[in-house]
C-alpha cells in the first residue's frame, strides 16, 4: 500500500516542519558495554558472547571504565554538561533481541546534557542544533527473520538470533526539537548525522561505519501550520542508516505528512519503516501502551560519579574540532570560501590532506581531486576516497608533468590506467609509449608552420600581447597531437619571435 | 503513592506476560495494595533532606578495564537454547511488536 503525498513544495508552503534525531553510536571499546566479551563486528554468531551478554541467572555486569570515558568526550564534543553523578537503569521488554528482558540504559540521569552542535549547510549558512542529552546504554542482539517475505518480520515462520551485537556500548545522542529549518530540513537532517558521525570518528570513539550501523538514526519528523506554536504529530522513522537515507526519508515524512493532514485526517503517532528500495516508509507499531517501560535504578550497578578533575582530564585529550579543523585547513592552503566549500561539499577534504601530506602543493592537490578524481567517482557512483588513487600517485604524476616527462592530457590518461589495475604511473607512461615531444627539431617546425598560419597573432605577440600566444601554443598541441610540453612550446615561441618571457 | 487498584495489576500483569485469572487478580490488588502503603509509610519517615537511595551500600565507579575476557563458543552458548539453527537461537517469529 502507498501512502498519498504531497509535492515537497506544496507541504512548505502549507507546513512548517519540526525535526528530532536519536542517533545511536556504537562504540569502538574493545569489549563491551558490561561484559569482557569481544566487542567485533562480523564473527561467527554466537562466539562473541559470554555469560553476562546472555543474560544468564546471577551474573554481575561491571561497567566499562573505557566506555565511560568514550561517553564522556562525545558529551563534551558536543558541547554538553557532564552529569556528576547518574546512574544506569534497566529498561524493561519482552523481544528476543535481549536474553534479559530488559536493556540497561539510562533514564532520568544521562551522562551528558545541554548541549549543541552548530551545522554549517551546503552554502555555508549555520543552523544551530540543540542537544537535549547523550546517554549510554547496550546495543541488542540481530533477529534475522525466516520464511515469509525475505527478511521482513511480516509473514515470518520464525526469527534466529546472534547475540554478538548485545551488549555493545552505545550512546544514544537526543535532540531538542529543532524549528525552524523550513525547506532546509531535508538537508539539514543529513549535515546534522554526518556531523555526528565526522565527531565521533574523529575522536577516535566509534568506527562511524554506517553501513555497518556503527551509527544509526531514527528521525522524527511533524508539521504545523504557519505561525502555530503547538507540535503536530510526529512520526518516527527508524534505523535510517545511510547519510542519504536520512535526508530522503525526512523529506518523504514531510510529504506524507503534509498529504494526510491535508485530507483532513490526523496523523498518527507511530514508527515507521525506511525503504531504501522505493524510498518510501512503511507504518510500524503505533504507540500502545505497551510502551511502559517501567524503568527502575539498575541494581547491579552502582553509580557513575564524574569528578570535574577526571572530565577535565578528558577534555584536555580531546582532538580539535571538526569545525575548528576546517578553518585551519582553509587558512593552510588559501583555498577561498567557494573553493573550500566545494572541497568539503565533495567529501575530499581528508583526501586533499593526506595528498598535501604527501608532498603535493594545495593547489596541485584540489587540481587533481576536485578536476579529475570527483568526476570520476561519480560516474562510477562511489565516494572519490574510495575510488582507489592513493595521494602517492597523484604526486608522481604531477612530478611527471612538472619535469615535461607527460603534459596534462597525458597525465589524465595515465591516472585511468592507474584505476584500472595497469600499474604505477611510470610504468603505465612506458606501456603506452606517453612521452611528450622533447626534441626541439619537431617542435620548431610545428611552431614555424603554426605562426605561418596565423601572422596577425604573431604580430600581436611581437607588440607584447603575450596573452594571445595562448592560439599558437593550441596549434602546436594540434599539430602535435598533444606530445608536446606545452611550457617548452611557449618557451621556443617566445625565443622565436624574440620576445623576452 | 496512589493506592495500586485492580486495572493497574492487569495492566502489569499484561506488560510482564504474566497470565492472571480474575480471582487472583483481586486478590493480588489487596496485597499489593498493602506493600504500597508501606513504601508510602517509609516515604513520610524519610524527610525532603533524604535522597532516594537506589543503592544500600555507598559505593560508585566500580568500574572494569577495557580488557578482553573470556568468551563461550556457539555451541556452549546455545547449550541452554530451547531452538537453535546454525549457531543461532530459533525463536517463534513475533509479529504484533518491531
Amino acid at each position: 500500500m502507498t501512502d498519498a503525498t504531497l509535492s515537497f513544495e506544496e507541504a512548505m508552503e502549507k507546513y512548517d516542519p519540526v525535526l528530532g534525531f536519536e542517533v545511536h553510536v556504537e562504540l569502538n571499546t574493545k569489549t563491551k558495554m558490561f561484559s569482557s566479551a569481544p566487542n567485533v563486528f562480523g564473527d561467527e554468531p554466537n562466539t562473541n558472547v559470554n555469560e553476562v551478554d546472555l543474560g544468564m541467572p546471577g551474573v554481575l555486569p561491571v561497567v566499562n571504565k573505557t566506555a565511560i570515558e568514550s561517553s564522556i568526550k562525545i558529551g563534551l564534543a558536543l558541547n554538553c554538561k557532564i552529569a556528576e553523578t547518574c546512574r544506569f537503569a534497566r529498561k524493561n521488554y519482552f523481544y528476543p533481541d535481549t536474553p534479559k528482558n530488559f536493556q540497561t540504559s539510562q533514564y532520568d540521569e544521562p551522562i551528558a546534557y545541554d548541549g549543541y552542535l552548530d551545522i554549517e549547510l551546503s552554502d555555508g549558512t549555520v543552523f544551530r542544533v540543540e542537544i537535549e542529552r547523550a546517554h549510554m546504554e547496550e546495543d541488542a542482539g540481530k533477529l534475522t527473520h525466516m520464511g515469509g517475505a525475505a527478511g521482513r518480520i511480516q509473514g515470518a515462520d520464525y526469527s534466529l538470533v546472534d547475540y554478538n551485537r548485545s551488549g555493545v556500548p552505545l550512546v544514544e545522542i537526543v535532540t531538542k526539537p529543532i524549528e525552524g529549518a523550513g525547506s532546509r530540513a531535508p538537508e539539514l537532517a543529513k549535515a546534522y548525522v554526518a556531523a555526528v558521525r565526522e565527531i565521533v570518528k574523529n575522536l577516535g570513539v566509534s568506527d562511524a561505519k554506517m553501513e555497518r550501523g556503527n551509527v544509526r538514526c531514527d528521525a522524527n519528523v511533524s508539521l504545523r501550520p504557519h505561525g502555530r506554536e503547538r507540535f503536530g504529530i510526529r512520526s518516527e522513522t527508524k534505523n535510517v542508516n545511510s547519510l542519504r537515507a536520512v535526508e530522503h526519508a525526512v523529506r518523504y515524512e514531510i510529504q506524507r505528512h503534509a498529504a494526510v493532514l491535508e485530507s483532513g485526517q490526523p496523523v498518527i503517532q507511530e514508527t515507521r519503516h525506511w525503504h531504501e528500495d522505493t524510498r518510501s516508509t512503511t507504518s510500524g507499531r503505533p504507540k500502545s501502551d505497551a510502551d511502559d517501560y517501567r524503568y527502575f535504578p539498575e541494581p547491579d550497578l552502582v553509580p557513575i560519579v564524574a569528578s570535574r578533575e577526571w572530565v577535565e582530564e578528558l577534555r584536555a585529550t580531546l582532538p580539535e574540532p571538526p569545525a575548528a579543523r576546517r578553518k585551519r585547513l582553509q587558512a593552510d592552503w588559501g583555498y577561498s570560501d567557494l573553493e573550500f566549500r566545494d572541497v568539503v561539499n565533495a567529501g575530499v577534504m581528508d583526501e586533499i590532506e593526506e595528498t598535501i601530506a604527501a608532498g603535493a602543493t594545495a593547489t596541485v592537490a584540489r587540481k587533481w581531486w576536485m578536476g579529475e578524481i570527483v568526476g570520476r567517482a561519480k560516474n562510477a557512483d562511489v565516494d572519490p576516497g574510495q575510488l582507489g588513487v592513493a595521494p602517492a600517485t597523484i604526486v608522481e604524476l604531477n612530478q611527471m608533468v612538472e619535469d615535461g616527462k607527460i603534459n596534462n592530457k597525458m597525465a589524465s590518461e595515465v591516472l585511468d590506467g592507474v584505476l584500472a589495475g595497469e600499474g604505477t604511473p611510470a610504468e603505465i607512461v612506458e606501456k603506452r609509449g606517453l612521452a611528450v615531444v622533447s626534441d626541439d627539431g619537431p617542435l620548431l617546425e610545428a611552431i614555424d608552420a603554426v605562426l605561418a598560419a596565423q601572422p596577425g597573432v604573431a604580430d600581436k605577440i611581437r607588440a607584447g600581447k603575450l596573452q594571445a600566444i595562448g592560439a599558437i601554443v593550441g596549434g602546436v598541441m594540434k599539430a602535435t597531437r598533444g606530445q608536446a610540453d606545452a611550457g617548452r612550446v611557449k618557451e621556443l615561441i617566445l625565443e622565436r619571435l624574440g620576445v623576452e618571457g | 503513592m496512589a493506592a495500586i487498584n485492580r486495572d493497574d495489576v492487569a495492566h502489569l500483569a499484561r506488560l510482564a506476560h504474566i497470565e492472571m485469572s480474575a480471582e487472583e487478580l483481586d486478590r493480588m490488588a489487596g496485597e499489593l495494595a498493602v506493600i504500597v502503603d508501606s513504601v508510602k509509610s517509609v516515604s513520610e519517615a524519610a524527610g525532603d533532606d533524604v535522597p532516594a537511595t537506589s543503592h544500600p551500600i555507598p559505593l560508585t565507579n566500580v568500574f572494569r578495564e577495557d580488557v578482553v575476557g573470556h568468551t563461550f563458543t556457539a555451541e556452549q552458548a546455545l547449550s541452554g537454547a530451547p531452538d537453535a539453527y546454525e549457531g543461532r537461537f530459533k525463536v517463534p517469529a513475533i509479529l504484533d511488536e518491531d
